[in-house]
C-alpha cells in the first residue's frame, strides 16, 4: 500500500509515492538517483549510507524513507554545487583519503555533521565522531588528516565550495 | 631519456573527483530499465541431504518471475567451478562443484535455489518462501581432526577429507637438526578472515538472445578471467561475453575468483531474456565470500647457541572448506616463504589441504605470505628467547646478504637491505629507549612488549614459466595497448584491474612520462574485456606495478620508437640522429628543427610516412616479466598489555619498507597505511568463528565480526629506503600487500615480548583481552 511523501532532497522538495517498507536509502539511490549513498553493511555498522536529515547525520539503511516525510535530506551530491567541491571533499583528495572510495561519501557526510559541531576537533574527538563509519582500505590515517585539513580550511573561512579541480 | 616529471611524484589521483562527490560507478550503481532482482536460497546446514525443493508458494508470490533449482541449471551450465594446480599441484580429493547444490549443501550459505523477481524486497519476501526439505549431516568443522582417518567426511561421497598432502624439501633438514644445540617447537593458529570489502559483492547480466551475446559487470579483480571461465560453463565463445568491471568497492583478494552467483546470474538472465542482478548482503558476504587464512601450522626450529639458524621444519593445515578455492592452493606458498630474510641450511613445508563444512578459503591479502611470515618471525622470536639473545641482533646474525639469494627452495630474492631497513626502523622506533623503559616497567610490574617483524615477500606474479602452470595453461603476464589519437591524446589499456589502488593515476604518470605528454592527455582504461588487448591477467598479488605498469612502459616505448622512426623522416635525418626530451625530437647539434611527439601522431595518420610504414601510431605489448619481485622492510610495534584486563595498547607502530622504485610515494604509503592496519587487525579483533559443534557461522555481521574503526589504530610512523628491482625497467617492486605481510607479526612478538615474564612464549590471533586475560590468568595462578 504506498504512501504519500513529502520531504525535500538536496534543497528540492519533492512529492512520491512509497511503499511504507521502502528504506531511505533505496528511495534516495533508487527513486532519486542518488547513487553516491551506498549500502555496506545492511545492519548500520559500516556508515556508507550515511546522509543528513535535518543536519543530522543518519544511516539511510536503518531508516524508512517514510520516517523522512517533512524533513530536508542532503547527500553527498548536494553537499556542494556541482561544479564545486566541499572543503571536506578537497581535504579527502588532498590527503588521499580515500582509496576504493566505496566508505568516502559516509566518511565526508558524518564529518561535515562532525564539524558543524566542532569546528577544532582533536584526534580523539574526530574518532569518536566517525566511529559509525569504517573504512577497509586506508587504515584511517588519511582519513583523520583529511578531517583535520578540513577543519582547518573552514575555520580559516575557506568554508565555502571551491570550484572543482582547484 | 626524458628528464622524469611525474614518475616519483606525489600526484593527485584522478580517480578522487567522481568519488568523494558521489558519482563513483559500484556495481549496485547500474540499475538498467527492465532488470529483474535475484535472491539467493542458502543452506542453513553445514551440510545436509536437500529431500525436495517445494518452488510453488514462492513461484505464486507477488512479482516473481521465476524460481529456479539445480536441474534448471544444469541445462545451462557445464562443468565444475575451476581449481587451479596454484602451489599445490598434486591434489588428492577434489569435490565437483557446481554453482548451485542438487542433493547435498556442504557449507551453510551454499545456493539451492533461486528467485527472480520484479524488485529485490519481492525477490527477498519470495526466497523465505521457497520450502527446502534438509536431512542434516554431521559438519566437519576442526580441520586439525578432519584429517585423521575416520574423520566424518565433508562430502558423504569423498574417499576422506584430503584435499592435497605436499611436502616442500629444501635442502637436507636431517643434518641441519643433527647439529642443533637449540630446538623450539610452536603451534601456530592463523583464525579463518572474512576480506570484507566495504562494498560487498554484485552481479549484472544481461543476455541478450538476437544476437547471443552476454554482457557481465561485476566487482571483479581481473575480468578477463571471469570472462575465461563464464564463456565456458555457458558455452558462449569468448568473444561474445564482455565483462565489465568499473569502480571495485576493495577487493582484497576476495573478488579473484568465480564465485556461484557469477554463473548463475548470467544463466537466469538467459533462461528469462531480461538483464538480472544480484546484490549480496553483508550477512552473505561474511557467509559465502570466500575467507582468507585458516590455517594451522606446527613448527619446529633449530639453531646454535651463538644464534645461527640451522633448520625450520613445519606443517600448513589449510581448512579449504567445502570445495578447493579456484586459487585456494596459493596459499601453500607459506611453505616456500617460511626462511623470511634468513639464510637457513634447510627448510622443509608440508602442506595439507582439508576440506570442512565451511565456505571455501581462498586468497586474502598476502595469501599465504603473510602465514610464512608470522611463522618465521615468531619462530626467530622464540630462537632468540631461548638462547637470551635480542631479536634484532639474531637477526642480523643470519640475515641474507647477497643478492640475487637463492632462498632453500631456488627462489631468487632479486634486491635487498635488510640491514637497512631494521637500522632505520630501530632509530625511528627508538629501540634501545624501549628496552630500557619495558626493563623499568617490568621492574613495577607492567607488562610491554617490543616486536620486531624483518619480512620479504615474492611477488609481481609472475614469470610465463612459474605461472602458466600454476593457473592450468594461463601464463600470468600482463598486456598494455597504447593508442596516439591523431589530436595527440593517448588512450592506455591494461590487463590490470584496480579496487582502490589507483591505478588511473599511478599508471598514467608511467605513460606520460615515457611518451613525454602532459598526464591530461592520458587516459587510463581497464576493466572492461571488450576494449584493449585480447586478455588481462588482473589484480592480486602485488602485481599491477611490476607486471602490468611494465607492459605500458613497454608498449609506450614501442610507439615512441616508431615516432622517432616519423619524426628522422619528416625532419629528414635519420631516426638516430635525434634526441627526445619532454615530449620532443629534435635534430642533434640543430635543435630548432623538431617535432613533436604530438605532432608525430597526427603525421602518423597522414599522407607522408616513410616507405614500409604503416598508419597509425598505437602498440600492444606483453611483459613477461624474468623474475618475481621481492619487497621488504623491517616493522616494530611496541605495545602495553594490561594485566588486570588483557587490553592491549598499541604504544607505536614503526614501519621502514622498501619497495625499490616508487611511482607516487603518496599512494605506496596509503597502501601501506591500509596494509598494516588489516594485518594488525587480524592479529587483534578479526575472526570468523563457527560452532564447533553445529558448524553455525557465528559471526554473520559486522556487529559480531570486528573490522576495527579509526578509535582502534593507532598513529604509524613511515619511511622507506630504496633499492630498485633489477627484474624490470622501472626497478619497481609491488606494495599492496606489504602492510598485512609485515604486521600480524609485528604485534604478535610485541605481545608475546610482553607477556614473557609471565612465562607465556607465544599468543595466538586474534590477541583478543579475553583470550589474553585468561593466559594471563593461568599463568598467574
Amino acid at each position: 500500500m504506498a504512501q504519500r511523501l513529502r520531504l525535500t532532497v538536496n534543497g528540492s522538495a519533492r512529492e512520491d509515492e512509497v511503499e511504507p517498507r521502502l528504506l531511505l536509502v533505496h528511495y534516495l539511490r533508487e527513486r532519486c538517483g542518488l547513487t553516491g549513498t551506498h549500502v555496506g553493511c545492511d545492519t548500520s555498522q559500516c556508515g556508507a549510507c550515511t546522509v543528513l536529515c535535518d543536519g543530522q547525520p543518519v544511516k539511510s539503511c536503518s531508516m524508512l524513507a517514510v520516517q523522512a516525510e517533512g524533513m530536508a535530506i542532503t547527500t553527498i551530491e548536494g553537499l556542494a554545487p556541482s561544479d564545486a567541491l566541499h572543503p571536506l571533499q578537497t581535504a579527502f583528495w588532498e590527503e588521499h583519503g580515500l582509496q576504493c572510495g566505496f566508505c568516502t561519501p559516509g566518511f565526508i557526510m558524518a564529518a561535515s555533521a562532525l564539524l558543524a559541531e566542532n569546528p577544532d576537533p582533536t584526534d580523539e574527538e574526530i574518532g569518536r565522531g566517525l566511529e559509525g563509519n569504517l573504512c577497509r582500505c586506508t587504515g584511517y590515517v588519511n582519513i583523520r588528516r583529511a578531517v583535520h585539513r578540513a577543519a582547518r580550511a573552514m575555520r580559516e573561512g575557506a568554508g565555502a565550495p571551491t570550484p572543482m579541480g582547484g | 631519456m626524458a628528464v622524469s616529471q611525474l614518475i616519483g611524484s606525489r600526484v593527485q589521483r584522478r580517480e578522487d573527483p567522481r568519488l568523494i562527490t558521489g558519482h563513483g560507478r559500484f556495481i549496485e550503481d547500474r540499475l538498467p530499465v527492465g532488470v529483474l532482482h535475484l535472491a539467493v536460497v542458502r543452506s542453513p546446514h553445514p551440510h545436509a541431504r536437500v529431500v525436495g525443493i517445494d518452488t510453488s508458494a514462492a513461484a505464486a508470490a507477488p512479482g516473481v518471475r521465476a524460481v529456479l533449482t539445480a536441474k534448471d541449471f544444469h541445462a545451462q551450465l557445464a562443468g565444475a567451478m575451476p581449481v587451479t594446480p596454484s602451489f599445490a599441484p598434486e591434489k588428492k580429493y577434489v569435490p565437483d562443484r557446481f554453482p548451485i547444490a542438487s542433493d547435498e549443501v556442504c557449507f551453510q550459505g551454499e545456493p539451492v535455489a533461486v528467485v527472480v523477481a520484479d524488485d529485490r524486497y519481492l525477490a527477498a519476501d519470495a526466497a523465505e518462501l521457497v520450502a527446502v526439505e534438509y536431512d542434516p549431516l554431521p559438519a566437519v568443522v576442526d580441520p586439525e581432526s578432519a584429517v585423521l582417518p575416520g574423520s566424518e567426511r565433508a562430502h558423504s561421497d569423498g574417499p576422506d577429507n584430503i584435499g592435497w598432502d605436499m611436502t616442500f624439501d629444501g635442502g637436507d633438514i636431517e643434518a641441519a637438526f643433527a647439529k642443533a644445540e637449540v630446538r623450539v617447537t610452536e603451534r601456530i593458529w592463523q583464525q579463518r578472515l572474512a576480506p570484507t570489502p566495504m562494498e560487498p559483492r554484485g552481479v549484472l547480466a544481461d543476455y541478450s538472445p538476437y544476437d547471443e551475446k552476454l554482457t557481465i559487470w561485476l566487482g571483479s579483480q581481473n575480468p578477463h578471467f571471469i570472462r575465461l571461465f563464464i564463456s565456458g560453463a555457458m558455452g558462449i565463445p569468448e568473444s561474445r561475453v564482455r565483462v565489465v568491471a568499473e569502480d571495485v568497492g576493495g577487493g582484497f583478494g576476495s573478488k579473484i575468483s568465480p564465485y556461484p552467483e557469477d554463473y548463475l546470474v548470467p544463466a537466469a538472465s538467459r533462461i528469462l531474456g531480461r538483464p538480472v542482478r544480484w546484490i549480496e548482503t553483508r550477512t552473505e558476504s561474511v557467509m559465502t565470500t570466500y575467507h582468507g587464512r585458516g590455517q594451522v601450522f606446527t613448527a619446529e626450529a633449530a639453531a646454535l647457541k651463538d644464534g645461527t639458524l640451522l633448520g625450520l621444519r613445519l606443517t600448513q593445515i589449510v581448512d579449504l572448506g567445502a570445495y578447493h578455492g579456484t586459487f585456494g592452493a596459493f596459499q601453500a606458498c607459506a611453505c616456500l616463504m617460511a626462511g623470511g630474510v634468513y639464510r637457513w641450511e634447510a627448510v622443509q613445508g608440508r602442506t595439507i589441504g582439508v576440506l570442512t563444512n565451511k565456505v571455501p578459503t581462498d586468497p586474502y591479502r598476502g595469501a599465504g605470505r603473510p602465514e610464512g611470515t608470522h611463522l618465521c618471525e615468531r619462530m626467530v622470536d622464540r630462537v632468540a628467547q631461548e638462547i637470551g639473545m635480542d631479536p634484532a641482533e639474531l637477526r642480523r646474525k643470519n640475515f641474507a646478504r647477497e643478492f640475487p639469494f637463492a632462498n632453500n627452495f631456488g627462489l631468487q630474492y632479486d634486491s635487498g637491505n635488510y640491514d637497512g631497513t631494521l637500522d632505520r626502523a630501530m632509530e625511528l622506533v627508538d629501540y634501545a629507549g624501549w628496552r630500557q623503559r619495558q626493563a623499568e616497567a617490568r621492574k613495577q610490574g607492567r607488562l610491554i612488549g617490543i616486536g620486531l617483524s624483518t619480512w620479504v615477500e615474492i611477488c609481481g606474479f609472475g614469470p610465463s614459466q612459474a605461472t602458466a602452470a600454476a593457473t592450468g595453461g594461463i601464463a600470468l603476464v600482463e598486456a598494455a595497448q597504447i593508442r596516439f589519437l591523431p589530436s595527440g591524446s593517448v588512450a592506455a589499456f591494461v590487463g590490470t584491474h584496480a579496487q582502490g589502488q589507483g591505478h588511473d593515476t599511478s599508471f598514467a604518470q608511467i605513460v606520460a612520462d615515457t611518451l613525454g605528454v602532459p598526464m591530461e592527455k592520458v587516459e587510463l582504461r581497464h576493466g572492461d574485456t571488450a576494449e584493449g588487448p585480447s586478455f588481462g591477467y588482473g589484480t592480486y598479488g602485488s602485481r599491477s606495478l611490476a607486471v602490468g605498469g611494465m607492459a605500458l612502459h613497454k608498449a609506450s616505448l614501442v610507439v615512441r620508437d616508431k615516432a622517432q622512426r616519423l619524426a628522422g623522416h619528416l625532419l629528414e635525418v635519420s631516426p638516430d640522429d635525434l634526441t627526445f626530451e619532454q615530449g620532443t625530437f629534435a635534430v642533434k647539434g640543430d635543435p630548432s628543427a623538431h617535432k613533436t611527439i604530438e605532432e608525430v601522431a597526427l603525421a602518423a595518420y597522414g599522407g607522408n610516412l616513410p616507405a614500409g610504414m604503416e598508419h597509425g601510431l598505437e602498440a600492444v605489448s606483453y611483459f613477461d616479466p624474468p623474475n618475481f619481485v621481492w619487497p621488504f622492510g623491517a616493522h616494530i610495534c611496541v605495545v602495553e598489555v594490561d594485566r588486570e584486563t588483557g587490553a592491549v595498547q598499541v604504544e607505536k607502530y614503526v614501519a621502514v619498507d622498501d619497495c625499490g622504485n616508487v611511482i607516487n610515494p603518496m599512494i605506496v604509503e596509503g597502501q601501506l597505511h591500509g596494509g598494516i592496519v588489516q594485518g594488525m587487525s587480524q592479529a587483534l579483533f578479526e575472526e570468523v568463528s563457527y560452532d564447533q559443534e553445529s558448524g553455525q557461522l557465528l559471526t554473520g555481521t559486522m556487529t559480531d565480526y570486528l573490522v576495527p574503526t579509526m578509535n582502534e589504530i593507532p598513529s604509524l610512523t613511515m619511511d622507506r629506503t630504496v633499492t630498485p628491482s633489477p627484474t624490470n625497467a622501472l626497478g619497481v617492486k609491488g606494495i599492496g600487500e606489504a602492510g598485512t605481510i609485515a604486521s600480524s607479526a609485528a604485534v604478535i612478538n610485541a605481545i608475546s615480548d610482553a607477556l614473557g615474564p609471565l612465562g607465556i612464549h607465544h599468543v595466538d590471533m586474534p590477541a583478543s583481552p579475553d583470550r589474553l586475560w585468561k593466559l594471563i590468568q593461568e599463568a598467574e595462578s
